[in-house]
């Protein structure tokens, strides 16, 4: 008997021919065939790209991001029902940052939730576990009066990410961008298109906005090759996941699969405050009041490396006598921060800001400090 | 590419001269992006044909170097620890260490530029 293996397929955004166009390295990520970085001749490299979100502006392709709609006379119940944070208070054209989570109080994924209309929601979620969130928000929302879409394939989802993408972004639309606050939404023509959504949201611990536009070839290479010009001033670059990974390490923020996933709970991730147990029942709740209780076995912290190495995701995190303690979710060096840093989970009793580890790096256990976090935060504007 | 003609090239993507000195190649280099670490074994080390000897690490991924012939490490370029972003600006200028070849015969096995040339891009075409 042989078994037959569905050849898998590498799905590709309608930006594809434009990033290999411009030179881009190309890789395989949760199935789709995405930029890592663009190439050094144009100013770009993993290095390059992070600096320039950090102290102008880069633009991404993140339309792998997968975004789920749910309107109806009870999609607010529904949301409620299925996301941790608290979707009652969000005004029309607000953003929250919550998540998904199985009975046992694990993650199913981290979303965004876009409220776009007294009845509507958008809920983004990631590339890797569309199907997955998709099925499981269908089928624990029946109970509700409520419609939800798979609308996944019908954006282009472009990242704008900086302290000047404001500027960027201002100069191809007519909608007041200075009026719309972080993790807010606004509508307007955008390189003359009608009524595009644009949220000042991100993943790269920067100020910015993700604008979302017709998903056709032309359009979306159009759109993308105009905000570059647009950001020719700037010092706008093209950015690769390569930069959105470390952008979003430095900032703290979880990437499902490493820091977040569904063995891990709230408590352990940390993401408390986004969690509102107060508010009415909701998917996994009964679990979470069970394990605070019980309390954490183990959390996650943020590590600097003290000697010489980098840590690594999944790389062993060792106790002063050798012993196996915990793991790398993610590490790499910060190119911002000029630092080599990861975020790891340990026990708590060594969780405390200045307690050391050891980090197994080929065999030598290369000593860490655990330091606060977000291990970078933006400047507040004046 | 053109590749310098005062060597040989494995196909890992190391460059060794004829006097034992080892490095990476400009194609090395591109593939792997931003390096930000080098490790590198002592002076008195013996290296196996074959076999990794130290590593090169990029912004997001690490690399073994593998020995192109074997032999024992007489120099290594200290320089790298503090400033590994030469490999990247020069690959065949920045060495990483230099070896006393055990046996000469070995190198023979290794690629000459234009089968080097050859062998990457007949890997990116693939």
């Amino acid at each position: 008997m042989s078994v037959v293996e569905a050849t898998p397929v590498i799905r590709k955004t309608a930006l594809n021919a434009v990033h290999r166009q411009m030179g881009a390295k190309m890789v395989e990520f949760n199935g789709w065939d995405m930029p890592v970085e663009y190439p050094a001749a144009i100013g770009c490299g993993i290095v390059a790209e992070h600096m320039a979100v950090r102290t102008g502006v880069g633009i991404f392709d993140v339309s792998h991001m997968g975004d789920i709609r749910l309107a109806g006379r009870e999609a607010l119940a529904a949301v409620q029902h299925i996301s941790m944070n608290d979707a009652s208070r969000l005004a029309i054209g607000q953003a929250q940052y919550s998540a998904l989570l199985y009975p046992q109080g694990t993650f199913v994924d981290d979303v965004i939730v876009h409220r776009l209309g007294e009845d509507e929601y958008l809920l983004v979620i990631n590339a890797g576990t569309r199907e997955k969130d998709f099925n499981w928000v269908r089928d624990n929302t029946r109970q509700f009066d409520c419609k939800v879409e798979h609308l996944s394939d019908n954006f282009t989802q472009i990242a704008i990410q900086g302290p000047k993408a404001v500027d960027v972004l201002q100069k191809l639309t007519d909608a007041d961008l200075s009026a719309v606050k972080f993790y807010w939404v606004t509508r307007g023509t955008v390189c003359g298109l009608k009524n595009i959504l644009m949220g000042r949201t991100g993943y790269t611990a920067e100020d910015g906005f993700e604008i979302y536009i017709p998903p056709d070839e032309e359009t979306s290479a159009r759109v993308w090759y105009e905000i570059l010009a647009a950001g020719k001033e700037f010092g706008a670059v093209p950015c690769g996941l390569g930069a959105r990974n470390t952008l979003r390490l430095e900032g703290k923020l979880p990437l499902y699969g490493h820091e977040i996933s569904d063995t891990i709970n709230v408590w352990e991730a940390g993401l408390d405050r986004f969690c509102k147990m107060e508010k009415p029942d909701f998917l996994g709740r009964a679990a979470l009041e069970k394990a605070k209780a019980e309390g954490v076995k183990r959390t996650l912290v943020g590590l600097e490396m003290v000697d010489r190495g980098i840590a690594r995701d999944g790389y062993k995190i060792l106790d002063e006598g050798g012993s196996e303690i915990g793991y790398v979710t993610s590490g790499s060096p910060a190119p911002f921060l000029k630092k080599n840093i990861a975020l790891a989970y340990v026990p708590p009793e060594l969780s405390a800001i200045g307690a050391t580890v050891k980090v197994e790096i080929r065999g030598q256990a290369v000593k860490a400090q655990v330091v606060p976090t977000p291990f970078y935060k933006r400047p507040k504007k004046a | 590419m053109s590749y310098p003609t005062d060597r040989k090239y494995t196909k890992e993507h190391e460059w060794i001269t004829a006097d034992g000195t080892i490095g990476i190649t400009t194609h090395a280099q591109d593939s792997l992006g931003d390096i930000v670490f080098v490790e590198l074994p002592k002076v008195g080390t013996d290296i196996t044909v074959g076999k990794p000897f130290g590593t090169v690490e990029s912004v997001k991924a690490v690399s073994d170097l593998f020995a192109p012939v074997s032999g024992t490490v007489t120099a290594v370029n200290e320089a790298l620890a503090t400033a590994p972003e030469q490999v990247n600006k020069d690959a065949h200028a920045a060495w990483m260490v230099k070896i006393k070849v055990k046996d000469p015969l070995e190198m023979n096995a290794l690629l000459s530029a234009s089968d080097y040339d050859k062998f990457v891009s007949e890997e990116a075409g693939h």
